[in-house]
Formats: structure tokens, sequence, C-alpha cells
């Protein structure tokens, strides 16, 4: 076992990728010598040479453009968006061709290109560096979108995207890129459309992703301090969406917290809430509450702290869980006390972000 | 071309330049165009300017017939590329058959020349799918909507191919109003540095739906943008049939020996209107389509070949009763198709169904079978009438 970060696991995973398989190419803006801005693509054209890893023109939707053809043409071409805010020239060709090629030719023409976003904010980083664009990707059918919160998830979902017959738009938290996780690589993980439980608990559920997971695993953490056991699920993939793994959860606590840096208003918490709201709404102790983004544009780095979901935040939210009575009983309290509990408890109050 | 021996100074671009004028190589009234007009270019063999006439009659007979349907309500809509056939037809003759086609939605008469079944082609605006032909099978792309985006996948897919030791080229089919997006500049700038054998084929119809091309470019020629990135401008008659495939001819076969790509602006003209929803005559007057008639791309090369001994009446006959019998299969056909069915939906969204999609077929699987339910009791549908 040896410590490994986020950045390094992903750069193993695209060496072992090219290793493998000749039709993978790997380009980009600044991925060939220079090993990509935050170091991902590093030593990958000294060691498969330029035919394999290289530098493009600087133009996203040329990039992902070409990497449309070159996967009509038998390739499994994984492009690099520099920054997530630098990808949105290229949103017409994802959005458009990418997501819709198999469609479009009634499964003809399948399109397994990998596109990377280093994606969210919490580096410091001045305005078009932060932004978590993630909904835009999830709410467009025939995408993959997922995002690892782990190094060995890094490794593992990076390799899974790549041999994937989907397009795979694979999202890496750049704040998580140095966070250090101890294990062996190649490792194999979940498979990646699954959500996984990172703690288990029996008071509440945070829905997690990406960025979010370590925040909400501290949160737990600190929540346990007080008493209060908190289950931490991590969605890995955004879409498809894993109802089973959270429904599960949900379930099993009666209360969850959806924890993301993008912007609360029609963000993908929006979707979280209202699948969870669907499927246990009879399980529920209090509405399903989000820690998102504030509903600004991604603020100067030295105020984004007030914008990042944080500790305090989520313990402030799963202090609002509603624990002083349950406003609506569990179906087995409401057949053992025959409905009694039912109108018991405070007004039903919607609540949105901190 | 001359080079400076100091290292980074620039190449004189005089060889990528296009000729102001378009290069002809028939003049309108049927006669062979003065040399100079050619600008160097031989008229193609006898077998090809027949090939080519036999592909505009057929051609522009099925873009008739499509155009029909399309009025008759048979078809959501059709753009048509009537006047526009020498470019559809020299263009795509000039293809190898390893060679991939990127057409757009008003290209259908290139995709019947390419061989594609008509009816398959149609498919798309018939409103059945998307895509009704198999783009591996023809080695053509699906018609693309988004203006100029399938540019860079022409990039794409010969880059691939050459990595894959494959002699493949592109042509991408492309119109005026398309070298004004982001994406034509990009997929140029692309090729040229990738050195791609990909030949941009702009047909300049002059008109982008209602927007004039003086309204769309300042460039002198649309073809004098290849220049700004390294790459060959051709500025071709795009109602000669016999230039057009010359000029991508020769555009094709310097891209295969790696003197890299090239931008074609074809000068043609949209005679009908965008599509059957569009009405020309609040943008453009008659007198100017009625100029364009006169210089009949179809007619120009069958008098070509009539005055020069090639092609007699019973020849011309046997083409025409080809594209006759073309349109009318396609005709009888598209009445006899059934409509698609609910449940291919969910087919293609991913390589397999997603939980979430199982169970979106699941409640539309149904609704179509009551519906079907419910028709098999009314009486059988009017299967419409004969063109």
């Amino acid at each position: 076992m040896a410590e490994v970060s986020l950045g390094r696991a992903l750069n193993r995973a695209l060496r072992d990728a090219l290793a493998a398989d000749p039709d993978v190419l790997v380009y980009g803006e600044d991925v060939g010598p220079l090993g990509g801005v935050f170091r991902v693509t590093d030593g990958l054209t000294a060691e498969f040479g330029e035919d394999r890893c290289f530098d493009s023109p600087l133009a996203e939707s040329g990039i992902v453009g070409t990497a449309v053809g070159m996967a009509m043409y038998g390739h499994r071409p994984v492009v690099e968006m520099q920054f997530d805010a630098f990808a949105y020239p290229a949103f017409q060709q994802v959005v458009s061709h990418v997501a819709k090629m198999r469609n479009r030719t009634r499964g003809r023409v399948a399109l397994p290109i990998v596109i990377r976003v280093p994606y969210g904010g919490g580096i410091g980083a001045v305005e078009h560096h932060g932004d978590s664009s993630e909904t835009y990707y999830a709410h467009t059918p025939g995408l993959r979108v997922v995002t690892p919160a782990t190094p060995a998830d890094g490794y593992s979902m990076l390799r899974e995207a790549i041999a994937c017959p989907d397009p795979v738009v694979f999202l890496e938290p750049k704040r998580r890129y140095w966070a250090t996780e101890d294990v062996e690589l190649p490792v194999r993980t979940a498979p990646m459309d699954q959500a996984v439980v990172r703690r288990p608990g029996r008071d509440a559920t945070l829905i997690a992703y990406g960025p979010t997971v370590d925040t909400a695993l501290l949160a737990a953490e600190a929540a346990a301090e007080e008493g209060r056991e908190v289950e931490v699920v991590d969605l890995r993939s955004l879409a498809p969406f894993d109802d089973a793994t959270v429904t599960a959860s949900v379930r099993r606590t009666g209360r969850a917290v959806v924890v993301h840096e993008a912007s609360a208003f029609a963000g993908y918490g929006a979707e979280v809430a209202a699948r969870v709201t669907e499927r246990c709404f009879h399980y529920l102790e209090a509405p399903v509450l989000r820690v998102a983004g504030l509903d600004i544009p991604y603020p100067p780095p030295r105020l984004e702290e007030y914008h990042l979901p944080s500790v305090d935040r989520i313990l402030a939210a799963i202090d609002r869980l509603q624990w002083e009575a349950a406003w609506v009983p569990r179906p087995e309290a409401a057949r053992s006390d025959g409905g009694a509990a039912a109108d018991t408890g405070p007004a039903h109050r919607l609540e949105v972000g901190a | 071309m001359t080079t400076s021996d100091a290292p980074g100074s620039p190449a004189d671009p005089a060889h990528l330049l296009p000729s102001l004028e378009p290069v002809r190589l028939i003049d309108p009234d049927g006669t062979r165009a003065a040399p100079e007009a050619g600008a160097g270019f031989a008229l193609p063999e006898p077998a090809v300017l027949l090939a080519l006439l036999r592909a505009m009659v057929v051609g522009r007979r099925f873009d008739r017939q499509a155009d029909a349907l399309a009025r008759q309500g048979r078809l959501a809509v059709y753009p048509s590329s009537h006047g526009q056939e020498a470019c559809q037809v020299g263009g795509v003759l000039a293809l190898a058959e390893t060679d991939w086609l990127f057409p757009t939605y008003r290209d259908c008469v290139s995709l019947v020349t390419r061989g594609v079944d008509p009816v398959e082609v149609l498919t798309l605006l018939r409103g059945d799918w998307h895509s009704g032909y198999d783009p591996a099978r023809h080695r053509c792309a699906p018609q693309c909507t988004p203006l100029a985006t399938n540019a860079s996948h022409a990039v794409g897919l010969t880059y691939a191919a050459r990595r894959k030791g494959e002699d493949v080229a592109a042509l991408v089919l492309m119109g005026d109003g398309a070298t004004s997006e982001g994406d034509a500049h990009e997929a140029y700038n692309f090729a040229a540095v990738w050195n791609t054998p990909v030949v941009f084929l702009v047909q300049n119809n002059q008109w982008a739906i209602s927007v004039p091309l003086r309204r769309q470019s300042a460039a002198p020629t649309l073809a004098h943008k290849a220049v700004g990135y390294g790459m060959r401008g051709y500025h071709v008659d795009g109602n000669d049939a016999a230039a057009v495939h010359a000029v991508v001819s020769r555009a094709l076969a310097e891209a295969r020996a790696g003197a890299g790509p090239a931008l074609v602006e074809a000068r043609t003209y949209r005679i009908d209107p965008h599509t059957n929803s569009d009405d020309p005559r609040r943008y453009r007057d008659d007198s100017e389509v009625d100029h364009w008639r006169r210089r009949d791309p179809v007619a120009r090369l069958e008098a070509l070949l009539r005055r020069e001994g090639r092609l007699d009446d019973a020849g011309h006959r046997a083409m025409v009763d080809a594209a006759d019998r073309l349109a009318i299969s396609v005709r009888e056909r598209i009445a006899r198709l059934g409509g698609p069915r609910p449940e291919e939906l969910f087919d293609h969204v991913y390589a397999a169904p997603t939980a979430p999609l199982r169970g979106q077929r699941e409640e539309v699987r149904a609704w179509a079978e009551a519906r079907r339910a419910a028709r098999a009791g009314a009486p059988a549908a009017d299967t419409g009438e004969e063109v």
C-alpha cells in the first residue's frame, strides 16, 4: 500500500488505459509535455509518444468535435477540458452530438468518449475557475456523468469510463486532486454507476458527491460527537442516478440532506430531493434539505468560503431535520398507534441552502 | 511558393489563394468555357460527364418528389437543394468508395448520389427517426442540422483513419451561413494544423434562410478564408458540375498526398425556399431567382453533352426513365411505411437502458398498447392518396 493522491491515481489510470488499448488517445490543451495544468497527464507524452498524448489547438468545441470523429472511426478519445468554465464552448458538441449520436443513428454509431472536466471551487482561483457545471451535463440524456471523491475511485472509475461504450463526462473535483489515500493501484472499486455508503449511520443521510463527500464525512464525524449517527452516501454517478442505494439509505434513516457546491436553484440537489421524496415519502421525518452553493455567480476566492458547503452549514441543516417530534409517523408507528401522531409536530417548513 | 530561410518567417501564401473568378469549364449556354476560365483545370472525361448528368437528373427528380411529399404532408419538412445539383453531385462523385461524406440537412441529393436508399434518406424528414441509414455502411455521417458542427467530426475521423494506416479522405458539405459559425473556424484550423485530408465544400447559395451573403461575410470570397488557416482555397462555379468535380477531385488528391485540407467555395443558388415552410418573397426578388434559373446546372451539362455528340435523345430518355422509376418507388414505399415504434425511444440512449429508463419504457409501452387497442377498434387508418 502507498499514499496516492487523486491526481496521481487519475494519471495512473490514463497510463494503464493507454498501455492496455492502442485505440485510446489523450489530448487537449497543455496535456502534452506540460502534463496538464493539474499534471494529471504528466509523463504520458514522454512514455507513449505524441501519437497517443498530445496538445491540440486551443478550442474546446474543436477538441470535442474531433473526438466525435475519432470515436466514429473506432478510437477511444479521452479529452481534457482545462477548467469547468472553459468547457462551455464545447457545450454544443456535447449536447447535440456526443450525447445524441447513438440515438440519432438508431444505435449504429456509439461514441466511447471520455470528457474530463476539473470542476468545483475551493482552490483560491480567480473567476471562471470554480464552476460546478454538473447539472448541465446530468440534464442531458445520453451522457453518463460521474465524479470520483477518492483516489481509489479516481483510478477505478476512470478506467471504467474509458472502457464504457457510452460517452462519459468525468468530473474531477479539483480541490481533491492532492488528497491522498492509502491504496494499491491498480484497484477496482464499485461499478461507476453505483452510489456507495461511505459511512454508515441510522439517524440521517447525507447525500454528497465529488468535492463535498469529504466535507460530509467531517460533518458526520462532528455529528457523532453530538450523539447523531449520520450516514454518508457518495453518489459517484450523477447520471444515471442510483435510486436503489439512496432510497435504501433514506428509508433506514428517515432524514436526508443533499450537499453540493453548485447553486441550489434548479440544481442537482433538487433532482435528488424530488427522487427521494417520491420514493421515501412515508419514511421521511422531515423535508429533504439542501446545503448548496448560494444562488450567485461563483464568488471571488476571498469570499468562496461563504459559498461552499462547510461542516458547520451541514451540521446546521442536520439540526433542522425536525428532531423534536415527528410530524409524520413512520409507517410502522402509524400501524401501531392508529395514526394518532399524524397531526403532531411543527409545521412543514421548506428550507433551501444554509 | 517562396520560402525565406530565416527560421520562423512565414511562407508566401500565394499558392493558397483562390481565383477571384470562379473556376468554370462549361459556360451557362453549354459550350466549353475559355481555357482561362478553367484556371488550369481540365474538363473531365466523357464517361465522368455522363455520370454527373445522370446523377443530377436522378437527384433533381428525387428532390422534386420529396418536395411534393412535403407539400402533401407526407414529410414533416423538406429543405430543397433545387439548383444546387452540380455541388451535390460533383462533390460526391469525386469521392472514393472508402472516403466519408459529412452532409447537412440540405444535402439529401448528395446522399442519394452516394447510393443511400432514398427512403432511408427521407427518414429524418418524414419524422420517423433522426437518421435512417447506417453511417458506417455508406460512409456517410448522419445529416447535420446544427450548422458547421459536423466539420470537426470529419477532421477527427480522417485523423483516426490515418492513425490506423488507412487512406480515407472526407468531404464536408456546408453552406455560406455556416462559415460564420465558430465551429467552422475551429474545424478549418484543426484540419490545417493536423494536416488531415478533408475538403470543406461550401455551397454558397447566397442565402442563409433570409440573410444574404453581404450580411454574412466581408471576405473577398468565402474561399479566401482558407489562407488564414494555411489551407488551400478554391473558388468554383457551383452550377458547373464538371468544374465542381474537377476542383474537388484535385483538392482531394492533394489532401491525400499530404498537402493538407482545402476549402472549396462553390457559387450557386438556392432556387427554392429554405424549406416548404419558408416564404422567400419576404426577403428576395423573383427576378434574382429567374437570373439563376437561366444558369441551370442540369441543362448546362446536358447541352454540352448533346452539342459534343456524347448524348442523344435515347440516352437522355434512359436517364429520365431511371429518375422516374426512383421517384415512383420512393412515393410508393413512403406510402406503405408504418409508423415508428414508441418503445424504440429508449433503445438507443445508452448501450444498455439504465434503470430509470427501463421504468419509463414500461410506461410508454403500456400507453402504446392502449392506443393500438383503441385503433384496432376504429376504422382502418387512411393510407393517403396517390401523388
